[in-house]
């Protein structure tokens, strides 16, 4: 075997396009010219030093990115920030409210001991409280009886939580913690 | 909190929790500076070669690119201690993935295009990266990763098997797996005229700054090694890995500090994975089922870099009592990445395969495997012959018997259902040695009543601060609240890595000595304190390390209860249940999230991570988190750790055994056992995947040939 392997390469240097950019990022507005191909999670964690949100595959698939946009929880990595004009941003630093050290998302983590490592933490924390706000809503998931009531708030049973929970990943496996840490939180 | 009886062993909160909770904890990739430059690796394309031209032009065209650094420019260093860091120092490619260049940028996304557009050509060669039981390249070592002898062997293992009236010879299968920790392996790195600082996701600082010291020829007290959180590492962040030279390298270049954090996708080629092993175990047994002859013998694999040997047979050296005793190890050399470390290596894929030979043989004599276990307890180490310092596996097995509800059960395979689902239970055994290694700390008493300890430990996500500073409160007879704790700079002194499940003996042990001196010197000390406090010192080198006459492990027993579905070949762990006898507990809240988590990669090991080696393209083909399924919250229901309590006065001044591993070693037996107790089917290759068990129940209900009829 004797052949030659060649990378693929542009045909000419691309122009880094940019434009100007508005997100309310934890209740305080920032206006950025972005390159088109910033992601929300380098934006955070480049541009504005808010790296709390965690890079853990760039690819959507372990969920150490979570953030809210506009109260949802979203994997901030697979979203291009140039598209995001106007929204309002949550990360896991401005979880806490006015005069509080903690939300009780966080409070409940740190008392169940519902990490190791921390790097998924913020993540896990973001993410659980998208989750308490979708049951809410109604939001089923797929362990979710298909004869419950439509638009009627879901109970957040223990698989409930596993399920919607399931895609922000830990590798040093404190899922039992994270669960009961969110079961705490259930209102 | 004041005394040995409350601050050892309580369930302290960590010390760093508020931080991680609130995201202000900074990991390696997150310490920003003016001008820093972001790098991103250009991966070899092929499996077997070496690189015939590159053309950095394109890349260099691109807004943002600083420098694109090849084997043809890149600086060269001194001959690293591990080959697998001579990076872009030859045109050489090893294995597929294989680093041959890097591209040096201002963003982000300047780089990864950058590293896209850099043109290599490459003059490929064939390749072999198959491991076959049969491989004729096989050759038997010198010697298995932890430097132990590849071969041992005690009385006649043949022919006592030979003549033994119950027989079990089987083979079993562990794929490559990865560590996959949660953050990528990421470095960022700073010249200071001729100091290098450099912010590092490691496992250990000491053993960073030595090998950058020998590359780069300097002294090690020009280097700085700073990893204050680390994101998980189980192994992989052991040494220190490509990413940590790649980015001192470019930082000296540009002149700038240089971040490179590795994409997930290209970490199962570089840094390190859980060798794939195949055993062939066979045990004998007398009609009481007592052991007459044990063999196990794993081939393995390594690349052509070095030399890294999975010790899967070295657990049998030390569980069981038989007579006739043969373990080895044989391996070869291929075309792929460079395994290493991953959670308890060695043990964890050999005790996989060791307790599901030894449920066979439960099953081939009828007896219940606890029993089965109880009656082959040796009295003094099997290989050695050394009496064990404490050995609690009887306990572990009763324990975990009685909290799991062991008892009653009905042993008859697939005796249990519930509609298309078939529920079987499991046991298996686990074992982990005890390591500790040399480690340098100091104490100091200030005027302000506080303690300030250091200690290069690292928190890789096991509490070490945390941990550290209970060893230091309750040597100091002080309460907790009153210790300051400084840990992972390598400034501090030299400290042995978070691994092996050694870290809080090697750390703990140095804390303790400082901690007692302290104490001395301050019953010696009348009047105030001086401004500077009072400080003490300890290097454990000598005693840390010194022989023991006696053989140290760690025991424990795993329950697992499982369902498979019949209909979808689904297997889920409906329970999980451990009981260690690891000596003295620590921090109680700590250590059952250490336990549960190496148990939860355990059960990934049985259910779902599976990793090949292509053989075609000569890299794994699984290489990311969408590929490579590590478990999830849906999969994890029910995981519970508990401990018997271990007296032991062999150990350390703490009492303690590792805790970081044991939890993976047998958990996936353990699993394995449960289905065959379910579906009466022995699978014998991990994971126990759908596609594999649906097989395996469709060729049971209907023999070969006989599908569809």
């Amino acid at each position: 075997m004797d052949s030659q392997h060649e990378g693929t390469a542009p045909a000419s240097p691309p122009q880094t396009s940019r434009s100007e950019t508005t997100l309310r990022v934890n209740g305080k507005p920032h206006t950025l010219t972005v390159d088109h191909r910033r992601v929300l999670l380098d934006l955070l964690r480049e541009d504005l030093g808010l790296a709390g949100a965690k890079k853990g595959c760039d690819h959507g698939q372990c969920g150490a990115c979570t953030v809210l946009v506009d109260g949802r929880r979203v994997n901030s990595c697979l979203l291009f920030a140039v598209a995001l004009d106007g929204c309002e941003i949550t990360t896991v630093e401005g979880l806490a409210g006015d005069g509080e050290e903690l939300h009780p998302m966080q409070r409940a983590f740190l008392e169940r001991d519902a990490f190791q490592c921390g790097y998924c933490t913020p993540g896990q924390i973001c993410s659980a409280i998208g989750v308490l706000a979708e049951a809410a809503a109604g939001h089923p998931s797929h362990v979710t009886d298909p004869a419950a009531p439509s638009g009627e708030p879901v109970p957040l049973v223990r698989e409930e939580i596993r399920e919607r929970l399931s895609g922000n990943i830990c590798r040093c496996g404190a899922y039992p913690r994270i669960a009961d840490a969110v079961e705490d939180v259930i209102p | 909190m004041t005394g040995t009886e409350t601050v050892l062993g309580a369930p302290v909160e960590r010390r760093e929790g508020q931080e991680k909770v609130t995201g202000t904890a900074r990991y390696a990739a997150e310490y920003d500076s003016p001008g820093r430059a972001q790098a991103w690796p250009v991966p070899a394309a092929v499996a077997r070669g070496r690189v015939t031209g590159v053309d950095p032009a394109p890349a260099l065209a691109m807004p943002g690119v600083l420098a694109v650094l090849t084997h043809e420019n890149a600086p060269r260093l001194g001959k690293p201690d591990d080959p697998t860091l001579a990076l872009l120092q030859s045109p050489h490619v090893p294995h597929r993935g294989w680093f041959v260049g890097l591209v040096v940028a201002e963003t982000l996304e300047a780089a990864r295009a950058g590293a896209a557009a850099v043109r290599v050509t490459y003059e490929a060669e064939g390749h072999d990266v198959t491991l076959t039981a049969a491989h004729p390249e096989a050759y038997v070592p010198e010697s298995a990763n932890g430097g132990f002898p590849a071969v041992t062997e005690h009385g006649d293992p043949e022919g006592a098997f030979a003549s033994s009236a119950t027989r079990v010879d089987v083979e079993y299968r562990v794929p490559p797996l990865h560590n996959h920790p949660m953050e990528p392996h990421t470095s960022t790195a700073q010249w200071d005229g001729d100091r290098l600082t450099v912010h590092s996701s490691s496992q250990g600082t000491s053993a960073v700054r030595t090998e950058l010291a020998r590359m780069f020829e300097m002294p090690e007290d020009r280097i700085t090694v700073l990893a204050e959180h680390v994101g998980g590492g189980f192994g992989s962040k052991g040494t220190p890995r490509p990413e940590v030279v790649l980015a001192a390298m470019a930082a000296r270049e540009t002149g700038r500090p240089v971040t490179v954090a590795l994409p997930r996708r290209y970490l199962p080629a570089v840094v390190g994975h859980r060798a794939p092993t195949r055993h062939r175990l066979r045990l004998g047994a007398d009609a009481g089922g007592r052991l007459t002859s044990l063999t196990h013998e794993v081939t393995t694999h390594t690349s052509r870099v070095k030399e890294f040997v999975e010790q899967a047979a070295v657990p049998a050296r030390v569980m069981y009592a038989a007579p006739a005793l043969r373990t080895a190890h044989r391996v070869v050399r291929l075309d792929v990445p460079t395994p290493s470390w991953m959670r308890a290596p060695g043990e964890c894929p050999g005790m996989y395969a060791l307790e599901s030979a030894v449920d066979e043989l439960a099953t081939e004599l009828g007896m219940d495997p606890v029993e089965l276990r109880i009656r082959n307890e040796p009295e003094t180490e099997p290989d050695s012959g050394k009496p064990f310092s404490s050995r609690h596996l009887v306990e572990c097995l009763r324990e975990g018997a009685r909290r799991f509800g062991w008892e009653g059960r009905d042993p008859r395979p697939r005796s249990r259902a519930a509609g298309p689902l078939l529920i079987g239970s499991g046991v298996a055994a686990a074992t982990y040695p005890v390591l500790v290694s040399p480690c340098a700390a100091s104490a100091r008493a200030l005027p302000d009543g506080g303690f300030l300890v250091r200690v290069n430990a690292t928190d890789i996500g096991t509490g070490a601060r945390t941990v550290c500073a209970q060893v230091a409160a309750d040597a100091l007879g002080v309460p907790l609240d009153r210790v300051r704790i400084e840990v992972a700079d390598s400034d501090i002194g030299f400290a042995p890595m978070a691994g092996g499940s050694s870290g809080t003996a090697s750390w703990g042990w140095a804390v303790h000595e400082a901690c007692v001196r302290l104490t001395g010197r301050l019953a010696e000390h009348a009047g105030p304190l001086p401004d500077e406090g009072i400080a003490a010192d300890a290097d454990t080198s000598g005693t840390a390390d010194a022989e023991s006459s006696y053989a140290r492990h760690a025991f424990g027993a795993h329950f697992a209860e499982v369902t498979v579905d019949t209909v979808t070949g689904e297997v889920r762990v409906t329970r999980l249940l451990g009981v260690f006898a690891a000596g003295r507990i620590l921090n109680a809240r700590t250590a059952r999230s250490q336990f549960v988590g190496g148990m939860t990669m355990g059960l990934g090991m049985a259910l779902t991570e599976d990793s090949t080696v292509d053989p075609a393209f000569g890299d794994f083909a699984e290489s990311d988190l969408a590929s490579y399924h590590v478990p999830a919250h849906a999969d994890v229901a029910a995981v519970e750790a508990h401990w018997v309590d271990e007296e032991d006065a062999h150990l350390n001044p703490m009492g303690s055994k590792g805790i970081g591993e044991i939890g993976i070693v047998g958990s996936a037996a353990a699993v394995g056992n449960a289905v065959h107790h379910a579906t009466g089917i022995r699978f014998r290759e991990l994971p126990l995947t759908p596609d594999r068990v649906l097989t395996g129940l469709l060729e049971h209900e209907h023999p070969a040939g006989m599908l569809g009829t």
